[in-house]
C-alpha cells in the first residue's frame, strides 16, 4: 500500500451577508479543506489501484474534522456538501476517482449518517487550475435552494505527480434562495433524494 | 470567525460587506524535504460596496475610515484562523482588488491612510512597512499579497507572497480588501541575508 504523503493543506472559509439583496440574519457561511498529496501512481500505466482508497480513508475523516471546525464546530449546522480532485498532469482522471469513496464516507460519517449521495467533480489539470466543486443537500439530493457550487483551487498544485482532495461543507440554502422546488422542511429523508 | 452578525452594522461609515474570506495554508513538505515545523500563513479577505464606484470624487476620506475598520477586522480575523496570538505572528501584508467602476486611488485610500495602526495594534508590534499591492480587475482575478517580516523588513527569509482569489468578486462596484497574516517565513529558507534572530527591531529596516 503506497503511503498518503501531504505537502500542503489550505482551509478556506466564506461567510456571506447579502448579494445585493436583504442582509441575511444569520451568513451563509461556505467551508472548503483542499489537501495536495503525492499522486503515487504518477508516470506510468498501473492497473490495480483501488488499494489506495483505504489509505485515504484517515485523510478524508481528518478534513471532514477540519471542515466541521472551521464552520464552528457543530455537525449539526452543515447542511450541504461536495468533493472534488484535481490531478496533476503525469496522473489520470481515475487517480481522481479514487476520492470518490473516501471523501464521501468520511463527511457522511462525520455528519451524522448523512442520506443523499455527495455531488462530486474531477479534472486534471497543472497548477493553479480551478475546480468548481458541486454542493448539494446532505439528506435530499432534490433540496433546491441548496444547490450551489464553490471555486477551489491553489496557485502551486497539483504539480505533474501530485494530486488536490477536495472536500466540502456549507451552513444553508443560497443566500437569496428564490426559485421554489423542495424545500429543506419538506425532506422526507428515506431515500436521500427528497 | 464565529461571529454571526454582520460587522457593517457596528460602525457608523457607509461600510457594506457583502463576504468575508479567510484562507489558511499550511506547508508540510518541499521537493521531499520536511518542513518543520509546518509554515502556516492566513488571510482574510473582505468585500465590500465601493461608495464611489463609477463617479470622480475628490475627498477619500469615507474610505479612509473603512480601511481602519476593516485593519482591525481582518486582522482578527487572519489571527484567529491561524490559531496564534497577535504578537506571535512574524509577517504581513495588504492588497485591494478594485472593481472594474472603481479607481486605484481607492484601493489606496483604503489601504495607506489608516489601516495599519489597527493592525499593528493586534499584532502588538509591527516596526516594519506592510508590504501592499493593488489592482483593478474583475470578478476572480488573482491578488498577490506581498508579504515582510512585520518588524524588520529586511528579514530575508521573510519575502514572501500569498495569492488569494475569491470567484465571484470584485463585482464591478466593489472592492476586494485583503490581509495576510503568517506565523513563519518560507518553507526551507536558506538564500542567506539577515535572519529574524538578528533584529534589532528599532527602524523597522533590520
Amino acid at each position: 500500500m503506497p503511503e498518503v504523503q501531504i505537502r500542503k493543506k489550505l482551509i478556506s472559509v466564506e461567510e456571506i451577508f447579502h448579494e445585493g439583496g436583504p442582509v441575511a440574519q444569520k451568513p451563509l457561511r461556505r467551508a472548503t479543506a483542499l489537501v495536495v498529496i503525492r499522486n503515487p501512481y504518477a508516470g506510468s500505466y498501473v492497473e490495480k489501484i483501488e488499494g489506495f482508497m483505504e489509505d485515504l480513508k484517515p485523510l478524508g475523516l481528518e478534513m471532514a474534522r477540519a471542515l466541521v471546525k472551521a464552520l464552528g464546530g457543530d455537525p449539526k449546522t452543515v447542511e450541504g456538501y461536495g468533493k472534488g480532485a484535481i490531478v496533476g498532469s503525469a496522473g489520470e482522471i481515475e487517480h481522481g476517482a479514487l476520492w470518490h469513496v473516501p471523501g464521501g464516507y468520511a463527511m457522511r460519517e462525520i455528519l451524522g449518517d448523512a442520506k443523499a449521495i455527495v455531488a462530486s467533480t474531477k479534472k486534471v489539470g497543472g497548477p493553479g487550475t480551478r475546480l468548481d466543486v458541486p454542493v448539494t443537500h446532505i439528506n435530499a439530493s432534490y433540496v433546491r435552494s441548496h444547490f450551489d457550487a464553490m471555486e477551489v483551487g491553489i496557485t502551486d498544485a497539483p504539480r505533474a505527480d501530485e494530486i488536490v482532495l477536495a472536500l466540502v461543507m456549507t451552513t444553508g440554502a443560497r443566500v437569496h434562495a428564490r426559485v421554489g422546488g423542495l424545500k429543506a422542511s419538506e425532506i422526507k429523508g428515506e431515500d436521500g433524494l427528497r | 470567525m464565529t461571529s454571526h452578525s454582520n460587522p457593517d452594522s457596528a460602525s457608523g461609515s457607509r461600510l457594506k460587506i457583502r463576504k468575508i474570506a479567510t484562507f489558511v495554508e499550511e506547508t508540510r513538505t518541499e521537493m521531499g524535504q520536511k518542513v518543520d515545523p509546518p509554515t502556516r500563513r492566513a488571510a482574510a479577505v473582505a468585500v465590500i460596496e465601493n461608495p464611489y464606484a463609477g463617479q470622480f470624487v475628490e475627498d477619500l476620506s469615507e474610505l479612509m475610515t473603512i480601511g481602519e475598520t476593516l485593519g482591525e477586522l481582518l486582522t482578527q480575523r487572519a489571527v484567529a484562523a491561524l490559531g496564534i496570538a497577535g504578537p506571535t505572528a512574524e509577517s504581513y501584508g495588504k492588497a485591494a482588488a478594485v472593481g472594474e467602476n472603481g479607481e486605484l486611488e481607492h484601493a489606496a485610500a483604503i489601504l495607506h491612510p489608516k489601516l495599519g495602526t489597527p493592525v499593528r495594534r493586534v499584532l502588538g508590534k509591527g516596526a516594519a512597512l506592510i508590504p501592499s499591492s493593488k489592482k483593478r480587475g474583475g470578478p476572480g482575478v488573482a491578488l498577490d499579497i506581498p508579504l515582510g517580516h512585520k518588524d524588520a523588513a529586511f528579514v530575508r527569509s521573510h519575502f514572501d507572497g500569498m495569492e488569494v482569489r475569491i470567484n465571484d468578486a470584485p463585482r464591478a462596484n466593489e472592492i476586494m480588501v485583503a490581509i495576510a497574516v503568517t506565523d513563519s517565513g518560507r518553507p526551507l529558507a536558506r538564500v542567506g541575508g539577515l535572519t529574524k534572530e538578528q533584529i534589532k527591531g528599532e527602524d523597522g529596516l533590520r
